[in-house]
């Protein structure tokens, strides 16, 4: 995963693209299949391989956990809980970029809430959904462990910190 | 074994270097109550329930999984581990759908006891009004209600660990937090191979089987059915523990006596249809020996096995033997042979089966298990419990029955035909006959000891007549798949195998009496019911299923030989490969 960079809401660094040439789903699949061969000798690799899945095919479909399931021979039952219980993994396509807003205490307290309030408006989702134009999936976090920031907005690897509605569009605009 | 001392209330014991301190306490005279903890299973320390004090730790400890060391005093009993546990308990019983009444688990639920045991009179937190059942019963065997599960997690852990399938798990955290399958989907969408082990170790009422005493209630009521009974070899040392009798006692004579008051017209022992599996199998299994072709041979009498083969090792469906299992040759006998002998028209018999399994109600509706066309070989599969459950309604005194004969019909079994009840009885009772077939002369000594015991894989070799014949016996489905791989990879070679889905054999189906986790702890049930088996071959003249007059009378009159074209016709069947991931898509 890339360093995760600190910016404020004025930064005019050009924001990270998400965008990538995607290979077709076979070739994902024998990407993901390099990924379970590097790790498959150890033990409780199961959460690396599904964040090393997840950042090749983009979201860890229903066949995607069972091609993981068979080929570290795990229940799928285990595979599918492991990925249900992390909110950092993602069963449903994901957009271009994945906003996450912070309700952690500090974020809350400081006017998170506010955020998550004006972009289910501005960008017309509910939280845990992806934007009809297949840009921006958003999310809300419990704590990304940026309290001296608060509130804090990631975007990707991105934070922003001492977000407002007003400035939230502006970061947004840049994506 | 070096051991340490430690008190525990100021009592002063001396126990293995390596126990905990649950066993500790145990050994002091005192139960500290668990939930999650299995010996051996499934020891997470995750409820808390078991929170004790201890001298030299921080906090309270988790007494299941906390080592004992010299010196170390235990306070089971503090006021502060008191009201540890009491909170836990309330917080558990928060989102606790408490319908104890009408709960099938009602007086036999451990969580009940804990919350009687500690005197909790209300609970401060939840809203119980808002709870509904959770209820997935899309199999045969089982329903599921989560709005009475407490993420105990022990179901997870014998379908994993011990069963070594793993159709279910936590899914989701936190609050929202619960127990189902990969995706949510149903179980049926699953390679669940219906043993039933999940509903043994559940310590509420979250797990079931599929009750199905109201349509044996309703058949008994039907004056143009004839209902006939049969039950299976291990229900009868399982059965007493349903009324406080001790674990292995054998009340077959009782388990008669009920059934014939409950109104069966007829009462059977499937133990015969056992004798009648020997004589196929065991000819099966030396055309088998002769030709070279599918060795191992391997048994077919456990239904969660033969569902367990079909889903995960498709490969070895040409070995297992055709052979129904004794349940569904009893059923077929009924509807073909004792309806002709009787003159009875097949479509007015209702084959009722008391079986220690739930995997049996699903076996019922397999394919190629109508021995009549139309008409399936078995009518109602119940459990040791429901059985105990109609016995319970009838009202009737069980400890204070006589004790009875089997009606003579289907009633004359053999010792080998009791056996089938634990781990490595099929394959000792096949391995009787088969000799004294294979060598003409009167066995000396038939206990084959070498394939008795809860151990999970166990093999021998015997010479058969001048043959050596090598056999494994496998018992509990992750035993299983450990003994099949060392099988695939030619590092063993067998002529026969013997597998049972549930660990220990019927005697720990899935459909026997519930012991609570207290008592699965501290004592070993397989061992102390197969015991109660093995005793009663013993004392039995008849030990040996091809010497049965029944099964001779059978051969003689009506099925002409073993492996006959029409006995193959009524008491074999076929299988079918089913899918790993049913409920998925196949990514290559």
């Amino acid at each position: 995963m890339n360093r995760t960079q600190v910016r404020s809401g004025k930064s005019t660094d050009k924001a990270r693209s998400g965008s990538r040439i995607s290979p077709q789903p076979e070739e994902k699949f024998s990407e993901i299949k390099k990924v379970i061969e590097k790790y498959a000798d150890r033990e409780g690799c199961l959460i690396q391989v599904l964040h090393e899945a997840q950042q090749i095919y983009g979201y860890l479909p229903m066949e995607v956990q069972q091609f993981i399931a068979r080929s570290l021979d795990l229940p799928l039952s285990e595979v599918a809980g492991v990925l249900s219980f992390y909110s950092f993994f993602s069963v449903k396509p994901r957009g271009q970029h994945t906003i996450r807003v912070c309700l952690g205490t500090a974020c809350y307290v400081r006017g998170g809430k506010k955020i998550v309030d004006h972009l289910c408006e501005s960008l017309n989702v509910g939280v845990g959904d992806t934007t009809e134009d297949g840009k921006f999936t958003f999310e809300i976090a419990r704590c990304i462990g940026a309290c001296g920031l608060a509130p804090a907005v990631m975007i990707d690897d991105t934070v922003y910190k001492q977000v407002t509605p007003a400035k939230i569009d502006a970061i947004l605009s840049r994506y | 074994m070096s051991t340490v001392k430690v008190k525990v209330n100021g009592v002063e014991v001396e126990c293995p270097a390596n126990a905990t301190v649950l066993e500790a306490a145990r050994l002091a005279g005192i139960e500290i109550p668990t939930l999650c903890y299995m010996k051996e299973i499934n020891a997470i320390g995750a409820c808390r329930i078991c929170v004790t004090e201890v001298s030299g730790a921080r906090g309270l400890v988790a007494a299941c999984v906390y080592p004992v060391a010299e010196g170390m005093e235990i306070n089971t009993n503090s006021q502060k581990a008191y009201n540890a546990r009491k909170m836990t308990l309330e917080l558990i019983l928060s989102n606790h759908r408490r319908d104890c009444l009408t709960c099938d688990r009602n007086q036999n639920c451990e969580l009940q006891k804990l919350a009687k045991d500690y005197n909790i009179k209300d609970v401060r937190f939840g809203h119980p009004e808002e709870l509904k059942p959770q209820i997935e019963d899309s199999m045969i065997h089982l329903i599921r209600d989560n709005s009475k599960c407490i993420l105990c997690r022990r179901c997870v852990a014998v379908c994993k660990e011990m069963q070594g399938i793993g159709v279910i798990g936590p899914n989701d955290r936190g609050f929202e937090t619960h127990i189902s399958c990969a995706f949510d989907r149903n179980l049926e969408e699953t390679a669940c191979v219906s043993c039933g082990q999940c509903i043994t170790v559940c310590p509420t009422g979250a797990l079931t089987e599929r009750d199905c005493t109201d349509k044996v209630w309703n058949a008994l009521a039907d004056k143009s059915k004839f209902v006939v009974v049969g039950t299976a070899p291990s229900v009868r040392v399982t059965l007493g523990e349903c009324f406080d009798m001790p674990v292995g006692t054998n009340v077959q004579g009782k388990m008669v006596a009920a059934l014939r008051r409950l109104g069966f017209d007829k009462v059977f022992d499937v133990d015969v249809t056992a004798d009648l599996t020997i004589l196929e199998e065991g000819t099966e299994f030396l055309e088998r020996l002769n030709s070279g072709e599918n060795l191992p041979l391997i048994t077919s009498c456990s239904p969660g096995w033969v569902k367990f083969c079909e889903h995960y090792y498709p490969e070895f469906i040409p070995n297992l033997s055709s052979c129904k299992s004794p349940q569904q040759m009893f059923g077929a006998m009924m509807k073909t042979y004792y309806a002709e002998k009787m003159g009875i028209d097949p479509k007015d018999i209702f084959v009722v089966s008391i079986m220690p399994c739930t995997a049996k109600k699903f076996e019922r509706f397999r394919d190629y298990q109508e021995a009549v066309p139309g008409l399936r070989d078995v009518d109602a599969a119940i459990t040791t419990r429901e059985l105990a459950r109609m016995i319970a309604t009838a009202g009737i005194s069980f400890k204070d029955l006589p004790d009875e004969d089997f009606d003579p019909a289907f009633g004359i079994s053999s010792g080998a035909g009791v056996i089938f009840g634990a781990t490595g009885g099929v394959m000792e009772a096949a391995l009787r006959t088969v000799t004294e077939i294979v060598t003409g002369q009167e066995l000396k000594k038939l206990e084959f000891t070498e394939v008795r015991g809860t151990e999970g894989i166990k093999e021998a070799q015997y010479d058969l007549g001048g043959r050596l014949v090598r056999v494994a016996v496998a018992s509990g489905l992750s035993n299983a798949r450990a003994l099949l791989e060392r099988v695939k990879s030619g590092e063993a070679q067998y002529d026969m195998i013997e597998i049972m889905a549930c660990p220990g054999g019927c005697v720990n189906g899935g459909g026997q009496p519930i012991q609570p986790q207290s008592v699965r702890n501290f004592v070993d049930l397989r061992a102390k019911r197969a015991a109660a088996i093995y005793d009663a071959d013993k004392e039995m003249k008849l030990r040996k299923s091809h010497e049965n007059p029944v099964i001779k009378e059978i051969y003689d009159t009506y099925l002409e030989k073993p492996g006959s074209h029409k006995a193959h016709k009524i008491l074999h069947t076929k299988y079918q490969a089913r899918s790993k991931y049913p409920g998925v898509a196949v990514a290559e």
